[in-house]
């Protein structure tokens, strides 16, 4: 079933991470590949022709795209394996609901906090410490989102801790201080090796940050 | 059978009317409630999208399943019948890149070059084209998206298919034309006239001084800023 599976990827992206970690909760096998994103592979200029981006999953040399779409494929087609999507239609919805959630919030106001200063940072601040406290309240007393094991929204929304270091840093906050439940939630999965081996060093992105705020002139 | 579904929507949302599609291929009765969402959004509207605040939201036994798309994916998975996804995980997945697609890139973009001051209006409507000729190498041939019958791309779609081509008619813009993309536009009439489709779509009449009231109020508005 496993046939020829490449990810083409990029380290510090949380997108790519979600379907390393998807692929790792199944014990799935695969061939990593790390695109130089100022220099596309043919490969991936050819396998996502429509948006050019990372990450591309390719399998039996078919691209999947778009890493939402990615997870909830693994979850198909290799579904008797740590299953992270709900069988149950409604339990679905609120879960694609919260993933809907992150992805059209949690990235652009992320982004806001390192590229911008003043008013319009701190405006994404306060906006990404509100979102954060909502999924807090959505997480409740669970251990994942996904209940007892690992689900959908928690394999979308764990790898934006990767960052979380670079945000305070450029951000001059402590996201463990406002959402302390989220943040002990992150170190519930970091202690899953599927989590762990997927997320690059917090520093690392930090620095990584730092290189693209030199380039982009916003220093 | 005593199944009670309700959907909150707004007569003139392109997004509610997905959701109302949608279950009118599964055959499944509803009730509708119109919001008045440029004025007074109902309590319960507010107490079954508290994150969004927003239409459409689908009632169902009692539980709220809210934005289109995840609306549209419960509807399949509950009513297994008229199936509108493929059920091949791959051509899943393709479906669900198309939706992402027109969701994130065509519609936003069309609405924007419809919306725009004369001026910025050039750059934004080669984006839609671009974006559009893309939309129309998904149809490779096939009538619907779905390929034979209406599939869940083509119900996303109806926002380019209908509710655009609407808007540029009033704006006298030509975007979605016959001779720029003749497959594009032969698809957007064939949906159009699915019977289906053509009962269920807010009347042209009705929708056209509508999105002029709007586009005019926005252009008002965004004069004076």
């Amino acid at each position: 079933m496993a046939g020829e599976l490449v990810l083409l990827d990029f380290w510090p992206s949380p997108f790519g991470m979600r379907s390393r970690i998807a692929l790792a909760e199944k014990g799935i096998p695969y061939e990593y590949r790390e695109e130089d994103l100022r220099n596309k592979s043919d490969l991936l200029l050819q396998m996502n022709p429509v948006h050019k981006k990372i990450p591309v999953l390719i399998h039996n040399g078919k691209p999947v795209c778009e890493s939402v779409i990615q997870v909830q494929y693994i979850d198909e087609v290799w579904h008797d394996k740590a299953p992270l999507i709900p069988s149950d239609p409604y339990q679905r919805a609120v879960a694609r609901f919260w993933v809907d959630f992150i992805d059209k919030k949690i990235y652009e106001l992320g982004s806001k906090i390192w590229k911008t200063k003043g008013e319009e940072q701190a405006n994404a601040k306060k906006e990404f410490i509100e979102c954060l406290k909502l999924l807090e309240g959505e997480l409740g007393d669970k251990t994942y989102f996904g209940g007892e094991s690992l689900g959908y929204v928690d394999v979308a929304l764990v790898p934006f801790y990767s960052w979380f270091y670079a945000y305070e840093k450029c951000g001059d906050f402590s996201i463990e201080a406002e959402c302390p439940k989220m943040i002990a939630w992150v170190k519930r999965c970091m202690q899953k090796e599927s989590v762990a081996k997927s997320l690059p060093d917090q520093e690392k992105v930090y620095e990584f940050i730092l290189q693209l705020k030199k380039v982009f002139g916003s220093e | 059978m005593g199944e009670e579904v309700k959907v909150f929507g707004y007569w003139a949302s392109p997004y509610s009317y997905r959701a109302e599609l949608a279950l009118k291929l599964k055959g499944v009765s509803y009730e509708y409630i119109n919001e008045d969402i440029f004025g007074n959004k109902s309590d319960l509207l507010l107490k079954y999208n508290p994150v969004h605040k927003k239409v459409p939201v689908l009632l169902h036994n009692g539980k709220p399943i809210v934005e289109s798309v995840v609306i549209l994916e419960y509807i399949e998975e509950t009513w297994k019948h008229n199936l509108y996804l493929p059920q091949d995980p791959y051509d899943k997945a393709t479906a669900r890149f198309w939706i992402k697609f027109i969701d994130e890139k065509c519609f936003p973009t069309l609405w924007l070059a419809a919306w725009s001051p004369e001026n910025e209006r050039e750059k934004v409507t080669n984006e839609a084209c671009e974006y559009m000729k893309t939309l129309e190498s998904a149809l490779n041939g096939k009538k619907f998206f779905g390929g034979e019958t209406i599939g869940m791309v083509d119900i996303v779609a109806s926002s380019v298919g209908y509710f655009i081509r609407v808007t540029q008619e009033i704006m006298g813009l030509n975007l979605l034309s016959a001779d720029k993309f003749p497959q594009l536009f032969q698809w957007s009439e064939d949906f159009a006239n699915c019977s289906i489709v053509k009962e269920s779509l807010p009347p042209r009449d009705k929708l056209l001084p509508f999105v002029k009231g709007l586009i005019a109020k926005y252009q008002q508005d965004n004069a004076k800023a």
